[in-house]
């Protein structure tokens, strides 16, 4: 039991550690704050933080209605929103261009009726983020409702509270720790989210291009940026995790 | 379906044993075969070769190399051809990082140059095919694209390859001949992807191969400018210096430069000789 938890744990660890290991320290300066880095981290905070905004607006009401409400195909639409989550991303990046793009379902009216084209901007970055990281935020929110004690709510009822008030008093405060979870689960899958992205969005240095598509193409030409690049999507990634890993826990144990 | 199960089995052998191979293929290497004429046409008299043949391709040669190993294997029934296209640079730095793999195929010589400035090709690469970059619009031209000044408007979508890929290198060329800086709204990570969003409808206009135009011919048109003279891009290809299957890719390779091959890439809309 011991030798596979090992290999799993040295598996998970030792290519972050390869990545640190290899790292151009000594040239390390010079890349973060050459033209690349600045623009690419800038957008891919803007947008990752847009995107997880746009997933709580959104996905905490999502799965409210998946956890509270009774209603006919209820197992349909949650099976259909977790779609996102083991669809390859690249595969989300061609059926949004399908449906949102200039010649697409909607996006061909947006084109004609207001202009609007969505492709190529921050905009679709943002979309794109939002597409694969909403269901992270749904499972996890839908999870914490089910898990809360409904009692409180009836008690708030009983007390003559209306929804909207015993929602935002009652419900809110109690599953707080799990909308905290998938909001930094969110988060971290905007950062990292390439696929849907360089397919939706394109690359466009400061428009389009974020983190991730920055370390692929810098690959191609320069390892060391490459490398340099990603230790910067390690390092706030970690410490996007580290600093609300007290909630986190807490939000587990309760 | 049916179809499709096989091929996979096969592939997922074959890059087991590219990887067994690779293992042993420095042992090999004396006999190299750098000296040989590299134009040599003919194969068929040859003995039988076997195994794998595994290419690294630039993606515009997609079309007319995945001809070129459907007729080799015809030829060769012992060997299978299995291609890895994508961009020049990537496939270069797939190279450099250990990737196994018999031939490298590249889209210009700075990304060649990173396969043999590592030491990583056996012999010298040759320049078997040119290309030429050609304005691609989507059928109809709704843009109403007419030559190269049009990639300086900045209402019109335009997609371009990244520079850092050869067809970007090239584009970036073609655009300093011309005096002409333009505003693109997309920098693709190779030719095909940027191909892929004329046929999508999505942008107005893109510089790609003339090649890649004429494999997409349903759905893209293709609209030459003088100054694409200016941006010519040479192909070499090389044997890899741990190709585990050197004998078959030579003779693989041979098939390509031989007066064939060089029609079927000819066809394709690439220039030879």
């Amino acid at each position: 039991m011991l030798v596979p938890a090992a290999l799993a744990f040295a598996f998970l660890v030792l290519p972050l550690l390869a990545l640190v290991l290899r790292a151009p320290w000594r040239t390390l300066p010079a890349e973060l704050f050459g033209p690349e880095v600045g623009p690419a981290l800038r957008l891919s905070l803007i947008s990752a933080s847009a995107a997880t905004v746009i997933c709580l607006v959104l996905g905490v009401p999502l799965a409210w209605v998946l956890a509270r409400a009774t209603f006919p195909g209820r197992r349909m639409v949650r099976a259909l929103v977790t779609v996102p989550l083991v669809l390859p991303p690249v595969v989300g990046g061609v059926a949004l261009l399908l449906l949102l793009g200039r010649r697409g379902l909607i996006g061909q009216y947006l084109d004609g009726w207001f202009g609007l084209t969505l492709p190529f901007s921050t905009a679709a970055v943002v979309i794109a983020e939002t597409f694969v990281a909403m269901p992270f935020l749904v499972i996890a929110v839908e999870g914490a409702l089910r898990g809360a004690d409904r009692r409180f709510e009836d008690a708030a009822a009983t007390l003559g509270a209306s929804r909207w008030m015993t929602f935002r008093r009652v419900t809110l405060p109690l599953i707080a720790p799990g909308v905290t979870a998938g909001a930094v689960l969110c988060f971290a899958r905007a950062l990292g989210e390439f696929g849907a992205t360089i397919t939706f969005a394109g690359s466009f240095p400061g428009v389009t291009r974020t983190m991730p598509v920055a370390v692929y193409l810098a690959l191609e030409t320069d390892p060391p940026a490459a490398i340099a690049l990603s230790l910067v999507l390690l390092v706030v990634s970690v410490a996007v995790l580290a600093s609300l890993r007290d909630r986190w826990i807490t939000g587990s144990t309760t | 379906m049916t179809n499709g199960m096989p091929r996979l089995g096969l592939l997922a052998l074959a890059s087991g044993l590219a990887l067994g191979l690779a293992a042993c293929g420095a042992d090999n290497t004396e006999q190299g075969t750098d000296g040989s004429s590299a134009a040599e046409p003919s194969v068929s008299e040859q003995p039988a070769f076997e195994g794998d043949v595994v290419v690294l391709a630039a993606a515009s040669l997609t079309e007319s190399f995945s001809q070129l190993g459907a007729d080799f294997q015809a030829e060769n029934p012992g060997v299978t051809v299995i291609f890895s296209f994508g961009a020049s640079s990537a496939l270069a730095q797939q190279v450099v990082s250990g990737a196994p793999g018999d031939l490298f195929a590249s889209a210009s010589p700075t990304t060649m140059a990173t396969v043999t400035d590592a030491g990583l090709a056996r012999g010298e690469p040759v320049v078997f095919v040119r290309s030429r970059l050609q304005i691609a619009v989507p059928a109809g031209n709704p843009g109403g694209i007419t030559g190269l000044a049009d990639f300086a408007d900045a209402d019109l979508t335009i997609a371009l390859c990244a520079e850092e890929v050869p067809c970007g290198a090239a584009a970036a060329k073609a655009f300093a001949a011309a005096g002409i800086t333009p505003a693109p709204d997309t920098l693709e990570q190779d030719v095909k992807a940027a191909l892929t969003k004329v046929e999508l409808g999505e942008v107005d206009a893109a510089l790609v191969y003339r090649t890649d135009v004429r494999a997409a011919a349903d759905t893209v048109e293709g609209i030459n400018f003088p100054e694409s003279g200016d941006a010519i891009n040479d192909y070499p290809i090389v044997l890899l210096a741990d190709a585990p299957n050197a004998e078959a890719a030579q003779a693989f390779l041979d098939y390509v430069l031989s007066d064939g091959g060089l029609q079927v890439l000819a066809d394709a809309g690439f220039e030879t000789g």
